[in-house]
């Protein structure tokens, strides 16, 4: 069997577990009517508001951050690979490259953008 | 000796040999190995709650779960029909399908993940000429699942928790990645068949002893923050978020989440123990003529699950060893110290690959 076909027979198991699940849960589960259950969780106390709101902008600038560190992986993998046989002179490049990203890091930490407020 | 993938050939061939539509063949081998999957998964899981709930009862000077059969050992299949047994409560104000489909996403991510490890010598599944690169890209989708979940749940406990999980296993997703990386430099494929086969000379944590073990300890540390666990728990926290992304999911649903989570242990640990300790290949050492004959006298998947309970055992130990870090401590843990040294490992690594210097 190709990895191609293993890839969508597991994909399938993976809904057969969560509807299957799903639905055994279901049947055997019991089912109660009572108007306070359905309330979202808060300490007991009712929820006040929505929690779809604007959130602490820190969150977003690590994933930014991760984003550019991301790409950078994906771009050294396929030198990553062939190091063995490129040799010294390719590693002149990408250390060059390496260099950028390190400075970039470091700018960023200069900066602040690495502290948590 | 018998091995795992001569039974795998023979099923094949008796399948072959007894019905004749080729396409019925094919489609009880599927049927076969997705099951296979499943039932593996779910019995990983099943051991792995367990094993934690002993180990962990061990450090703490208590005896654990022993009532439900010897040592306790059935407790986890009476807490399996108790959580199918429990009602699965419907919401009112949270957004029906992101809060169903969010279990999916994490089952189908460490699911996928599972598939593409390598049990034993010739017992492999989804093994893409990435592989490596492969394994990376599916683990990580579980995160946006936990995100759909406390986003969807309506809930601001559950918010903060899948904000908190998110920011950490995006993170440490970095330093895992580019530690992996110094071990492809090594190996030179993204193969996981190719990397086990370069192992078998020698575990590429002796190959170039030095940038391995780095990448070794950054890739456990990475690995053990992106299963939420430890000392890294702040998604959870029990104290103060209750549970974090999964407070509002009850039953089953909530269940898919438990399995998830354990299984990402195992699927943490299964690829530390493929790409740095050698997989399924026995210890070898260029030489030892003797000494080599005696360890492949030893199984292969006994190989794998034994290197795998191992570093399962040292992220159980690091849990319930240390207090939970906060998210600046954990931030400047990862981006200050964790990254630095991961980037300079993999020039490290290419330097010494680059001019041949490694065993």
């Amino acid at each position: 069997m190709s990895p191609n076909e293993i890839f969508v027979v597991v994909f399938i198991m993976a809904l057969v577990m969560v509807i299957g699940g799903s639905a055994v849960g279901l049947l055997l589960s019991p089912k109660s009517k009572n108007i306070q259950k359905g309330e979202q969780y808060e300490s007991g106390i009712p929820t006040r508001g929505t929690s779809w709101m604007q959130f602490k902008v820190g969150y977003y600038l690590i994933a930014i951050l991760f984003l550019m560190f991301d790409v950078e992986a994906v771009l050294l993998f396929p030198w990553a690979v062939l190091v063995k046989d490129l040799g010294v002179e390719a590693l002149y490049a990408v250390s060059f490259f390496l260099v950028v990203l390190i400075l970039g890091l470091a700018y960023a930490w200069r900066k602040g953008g690495l502290e948590w407020k | 000796m018998l091995q795992l993938s001569d039974i795998i050939t023979w099923i094949h061939e008796f399948l072959s040999a007894n019905i004749p539509a080729e396409w019925a063949v094919k489609l009880i081998e599927y049927v076969l190995v997705g099951l296979g999957f499943l039932t593996l998964y779910a019995l990983i899981a099943l051991f792995l709650i367990i094993f934690e709930r002993k180990i962990c009862a061990y450090f703490q000077c208590r005896l654990g779960p022993n009532r439900v059969g010897p040592w306790g050992i059935f407790q986890v299949i009476a807490d399996m029909v108790k959580i199918l047994l429990k009602e699965i409560i419907p919401l009112k104000h949270n957004d029906k399908l992101l809060y169903y489909a969010a279990p999916f996403i994490v089952i189908m991510g460490s699911l996928l993940t599972f598939g593409g490890l390598q049990f034993a010598k010739g017992v492999h599944g989804v093994d893409f000429n990435i592989g490596v690169f492969y394994l990376l890209a599916v683990s990580s989708i579980s995160i946006i699942g936990v995100m759909l979940a406390g986003w969807s749940s309506n809930n601001k406990y559950s918010l903060i928790g899948a904000m908190r999980s998110g920011a950490q296993v995006i993170s440490f997703e970095l330093s895992a990645c580019l530690s992996m990386m110094a071990m492809v430099i090594l190996c030179g494929s993204m193969n996981l068949s190719d990397m086990m086969e370069s192992q078998g000379r020698l575990w590429f944590i002796f190959q170039a002893p030095i940038p391995a073990f780095i990448g070794m300890v950054i890739y456990l540390i990475a690995a053990h923050a992106e299963t939420n666990r430890g000392p890294f728990d702040l998604p959870e926290a029990e104290s103060e978020l209750t549970a974090g992304y999964h407070v509002e999911y009850s039953g089953i649903t909530f269940g898919f989440f438990y399995v998830g989570e354990y299984c990402n242990l195992f699927i943490n640990a299964a690829i530390g123990a493929l790409v740095f300790l050698g997989g399924w290949q026995p210890l070898h050492f260029p030489g030892c003529e003797g000494f080599n004959a005696v360890m492949d006298y030893i199984p292969s998947c006994v190989w794998f699950f034994g290197k795998t309970l191992l570093l399962i055992f040292l992220s159980l130990w690091v849990r319930w060893s240390f207090p939970r870090l906060r998210i600046d401590q954990l931030l400047h843990l990862e981006w200050k110290i964790m990254l630095p040294f991961s980037l300079f490992n993999i020039l490290l690594m290419a330097v010494l690959v680059a001019n041949g210097w490694v065993f």
